[in-house]
């Protein structure tokens, strides 16, 4: 299993080597890096399907002093998905970058930090204890911020100071959680914690602030402050790597330390209030975000707030998984939450992306300012539209199959009060997508802005993730059947004790 | 030593290290201008770094426990860096900002 490593390594020496190599060889080079990233991940997800999940101490060192790595079906899932949206991005970005002497240098930044963030996402996906969780994820944020700030306009710098500020206090506060853990049971590893803790004032402490710092980096409403801004400012690209994946991976993590340190804290994980709390807050983003999505006439700034909206289907997971230890309808919302980040990851990829053409073309990403775009950039309305469709979950779309779980396992747990909100989300995200659509129809009265030509990668980049988004639709049951490994997480958490 | 005196020193390092990450967020939330925030993620930081050293010295009575310095060092290197480049967008955006005199988030600059 020791191929697990390169998924980490590859895209960090990738980064490393596209600083030290000429600018015309760095492209190359960090697709081939991306490529194969993505051939070692499939060849994960593969391993999980046939075998099992694996564990790699690295260089033999066992926990707590060394690092372990270990592989299950949500961390293969992840992996997949961050290297799919990973490529075809990089290929979109190639183009995009290539477009005019302004964003020529911005490039030769880009590669170096996306692949550092790449490395630092896979690493979130597969570490196996508290502190080099909180390391991996420094590094994603800082990479994630210095892409943030890549195009070095005002709006950005500002947007992205603001991003280091939360993420930074974020992790502080994720980090203290782990110093209260260690305190009190002399333990690192995820597994090993979550058999020696009890619950005492400084483990409920020790939740309290982990999951508030990772609430923080993962944006869920009143902490949501920080991403429209850097998510709108920053360059395509760069918008869709943010949304689609680096909100994503401090979730991760949280559903790791909810669903596995903490579910042996009582009989039924955490408790029921946390789970309600974070229901209630990921309804009031559903209906937040999607409504300020509405009221945007910005196109990047919309599909941010939508962002803000979508995040917050993630939560429902925790509610409804924690009233009962292990209910019937488990693999019902472990599937609805798991479809929902890969769909919102490649349609809100799409969307980005989709939006960078328009921006490139018209000039502006003014909704006022596309009139007959759906005539004049058929394939680029065509993604916007097949993206939209899967976010707002019309079947037969990724987006349909997890809004349906979701809504199946919320009525199965009895807690049929996120029902509605579950429905209001989707057609207010109806409401922005047909805004959009809408604008792109208008005829134009002869004052039609004069297109800029979009090259072929770009157009065609946006369609491919919108197409896949509807795909995944079709294959619902490998995924479910890939995640049962997961929320036990019963793998042996080999070698050392505490010191 | 007698673990009476290793519990209350143990006591007295840990209520220092609240102190300093209560002292950091209280900055944090309230200074507008963007120095003392980076300087008061610092504070949380060394509060938090205090902590983990003090576990360091309760866990093993005779010789300190090498896990949580680390943890601390690392720790120590990740603040550097993220510090390092806060600074560098302070700066970059003081200097945008010198002449349209406002303050990025919302407030005048002078204004601590």
């Amino acid at each position: 299993m020791n191929q697990m490593i390169w998924v980490v390594l590859l895209p960090f020496l990738g980064s490393v080597v596209c600083l030290l190599v000429h600018r015309k060889l760095v492209f190359a080079l960090a697709m081939a890096a991306s490529l194969g990233t993505l051939a070692v991940a499939a060849g994960l997800v593969a391993h999980v399907w046939e075998h099992a999940g694996a564990r790699v101490e690295l260089g033999g060192w066992a926990a707590p002093l060394g690092i372990a790595l270990q592989l299950d079906g949500l961390a293969a899932l992840f992996l997949l998905l961050t290297a799919v949206v990973g490529v075809l991005v990089g290929i979109y970005a190639g183009s995009f970058f290539a477009q005019t002497s302004e964003l020529r240098p911005m490039g030769i930044h880009f590669w170096p930090l996306w692949l550092l963030l790449w490395g630092g996402l896979n690493g979130v996906y597969l570490c196996s204890d508290a502190f080099n969780a909180y390391v991996l994820l420094e590094i994603s944020t800082l990479a994630a911020v210095g892409l943030t700030v890549l195009s070095g306009s005002t709006a950005s710098l500002v947007a992205g100071l603001r991003y280091l500020l939360a993420a930074m206090f974020g992790s502080l506060m994720y980090l203290l959680g782990v110093a209260l853990l260690y305190a009190g049971t002399g333990q690192l590893d995820f597994v090993l914690l979550s058999r020696s803790l009890t619950p005492q004032v400084h483990v409920v402490t020790a939740f309290g602030l982990m999951v508030f710092g990772l609430l923080l980096k993962s944006a869920l409403l009143p902490f949501h402050f920080w991403l429209p801004p850097a998510h709108a400012s920053a360059p395509a690209p760069v918008s869709a790597i943010l949304s689609a994946l680096v909100v994503k991976a401090s979730f991760f993590l949280l559903l790791k330390i909810w669903f596995v340190v903490f579910d042996s804290l009582s009989g039924e994980g955490p408790g029921k209030m946390p789970g309600q709390l974070l229901g209630f807050l990921g309804s009031l983003a559903v209906v937040w975000g999607s409504f300020q999505a509405v009221r945007q006439w910005r196109l990047k700034s919309l599909i941010a707030y939508s962002t803000v909206g979508q995040l917050g289907y993630l939560f429902f997971i925790f509610p409804v998984l924690s009233f009962s230890h292990s209910p019937p309808h488990e693999a019902l919302a472990w599937g609805g939450t798991v479809f929902h980040l890969f769909s919102h990851g490649l349609a809100k990829a799409s969307l980005f992306l989709a939006a960078g053409c328009l921006l490139r073309a018209m000039g502006t990403d003014d909704l006022h300012a596309m009139r007959d775009i759906a005539g004049r950039m058929p394939v680029i309305t065509f993604s916007l539209g097949v993206a939209g469709v899967s976010l707002m979950g019309l079947p037969p779309s990724a987006g349909f199959v997890a809004k349906w779980m979701l809504l199946r396992a919320v009525l199965a747990s009895g807690q049929w009060w996120w029902a509605p909100v579950i429905v209001l989300g989707g057609l207010l995200t109806a409401a922005y997508v047909f805004k959009i659509l809408a604008y792109t129809f208008v005829p134009s009265q002869g004052d039609a802005v004069r297109l800029q030509p979009v090259s072929l990668a770009m157009t065609f980049v946006p369609l491919a993730l919108a197409m896949l988004c509807v795909l995944i639709g079709f294959r619902a049951d490998e995924v479910i059947l890939l995640l049962p490994a997961v929320p036990g997480c019963e793998m042996s958490a080999g070698g050392g004790g505490g010191p | 030593m007698d673990l009476s005196m290793v519990m209350s020193t143990f006591f007295l390092y840990s209520l220092a290290a609240m102190l300093l990450v209560g002292m950091g967020i209280y900055g944090l939330l309230t200074r507008r201008h963007l120095l003392r925030k980076v300087m008061a993620l610092n504070v949380i930081a060394g509060g938090v770094f205090l902590l983990l050293i003090t576990t360091a010295y309760r866990n093993q009575e005779h010789f300190p426990d090498p896990v949580p310095q680390a943890m601390v060092l690392t720790g120590i290197v990740v603040a550097i860096s993220a510090t390092g480049f806060a600074l560098a967008l302070v700066r970059r955006i003081h200097q945008r900002m010198k002449d349209a005199k406002t303050d990025p988030f919302g407030e005048k600059w002078d204004r601590s």
